[in-house]
């Protein structure tokens, strides 16, 4: 019998992409997150920027440490009610500071282990938020997602 | 050997300067184009603007050299020459379509930096000014890498005022620390806004941590200038234009011109000091 897989649970996944760096993805990515959650769904948000990983922050989790549990890594759990559930490079580091300066083979190593060895449990929408570029990150991200539920890209863009 | 070739090929530089920032959006490649503008109004000086922003190549637009190609001869890639002392190199140069996309892993990206380095003709040049993409990856540690065959005066770092960008920008300073890369300074862009119509000041991106200016107290580092928001600023960089020539009155200018006169102070006073060790 196969083994449920950590995303087995999620019905839709959705990529937020740009490109350009600074366009508000991480922001949409919030937003989109909370607004989702107050209509009632289940989400969960991914946050893939290995380099700048801006989430932690926007949902004033920063300080938070991750623990693992039988299926995997546990997701912290944000928002009013708690209930939005956040994995993010930013809970690894020891120091907020510390800059991640990784070449890209550990990186695709580490998005791997992000995409399937998270307990996301059951939800409706998981937002996967990106760096800036069409990298590494990029490619690794919709490799490992997308024998799964990948419901497809959201791009944002700044109007120059 | 590698090493030593590219050594021989940046023999002919004497001061180089990576323009970093951690985060995206902040106006790395506007403050790369324009710092080169600024050091090439000197006409006894020749610039060189290498672009490494594989995925995101901004510097050909903002240059005015979309859709230039680059001529291989004898000695190497030729540069495209925006003025006769102003040199410029970029992937973006590189592809069919503005609209291609470079999805590349790190290893193709380092070959590629590698080869800008080491086969590109600048020639004699006062000024290497090095855009960088966002984050503290492949790109980065390549440049420093292979920038070790000559010598980096040191880095610009690129920030906005508010913590989200900070946050990243710190990360910056300690990765140039890590690689022992000297930081000339930190720029605080799009540092509030003056309405050109009632004059008012708003801050745009609140600096709710102090910005720039804090981060540097905190972290010892010059805090080299604050640039204001101005509207000019994109529509000259979208046109491919100088902001620097198209607005000579904007205050944004005026800070530009201060910082870039700091950096050339910082490489003249560092090659001062070499030539004595020497």
């Amino acid at each position: 019998l196969a083994e449920r897989t950590n995303l087995a649970g999620v019905q839709h996944i959705l990529l937020v992409l740009s490109g350009k760096g600074g366009v508000g993805k991480s922001t949409l990515s919030t937003e989109l997150a909370l607004a989702l959650r107050n209509a009632g769904k289940r989400v969960g948000i991914l946050d893939v920027d290995l380099c700048g990983p801006s989430i932690p922050r926007m949902l004033r989790v920063q300080d938070s440490a991750v623990h693992q549990c039988d299926s995997g890594w546990v997701p912290v759990f944000v928002g009013q009610d708690k209930a939005i559930a956040l994995m993010s490079i930013g809970f690894l580091l020891e120091r907020p500071d510390d800059a991640v300066v990784w070449r890209g083979p550990k990186k695709n190593a580490l998005i791997k282990q992000f995409v399937t060895d998270v307990a996301w449990g059951d939800l409706d929408f998981l937002i996967v938020d990106t760096p800036p570029g069409t990298s590494d990150e990029h490619i690794s991200t919709v490799e490992a997602l997308r024998p799964h539920q990948l419901l497809g890209a959201i791009l944002v863009t700044t109007p120059q | 050997a590698e090493a030593a070739e590219l050594r021989a090929r940046l023999r002919a530089v004497r001061h180089t300067v990576l323009v970093l920032s951690g985060k995206g959006g902040v106006g790395k490649s506007t403050f790369s184009a324009l710092l080169a503008h600024g050091l090439a109004a000197d006409e006894s000086k020749q610039v060189a603007l290498l672009d490494i922003d594989i995925c995101g190549p901004s510097i050909p637009k903002m240059m005015g050299l979309e859709g230039e190609q680059v001529h291989q001869s004898g000695s190497g890639w030729s540069p495209v020459y925006v003025e006769e002392n102003l040199g410029v190199m970029s992937v973006g140069f590189l592809l069919s379509s503005p609209d291609d996309a470079v999805i590349w892993r790190g290893p193709k990206k380092n070959g590629l930096i590698k080869q800008f380095l080491r086969d590109v003709d600048w020639g004699e040049v006062d000024y290497l000014i090095v855009d960088t993409p966002p984050g503290t990856s492949d790109e980065h540690l390549s440049i420093v890498q292979y920038l070790s065959a000559t010598h980096i005066d040191g880095a610009v770092i690129v920030t906005t005022p508010q913590e989200v960008s900070l946050q990243d920008v710190r990360k910056e300073i300690n990765f140039c620390r890590k690689v022992k890369l000297p930081i000339i300074g930190v720029v605080e862009n799009m540092s509030g806004f003056v309405c050109p119509k009632c004059k008012n000041e708003s801050q745009i991106f609140p600096p709710t941590t102090g910005g720039a200016e804090k981060m540097c107290q905190n972290m010892n580092v010059p805090l080299l200038g604050k640039v204001p928001l101005d509207p000019q600023i994109g529509k000259s960089c979208d046109r491919g234009q100088s902001f620097l020539a198209e607005a000579p009155e904007s205050p944004a200018t005026l800070s530009y011109r201060n910082i870039i006169q700091r950096i050339q102070e910082y490489c003249e006073q560092h090659h001062l000091q070499e030539e004595k060790i020497m």
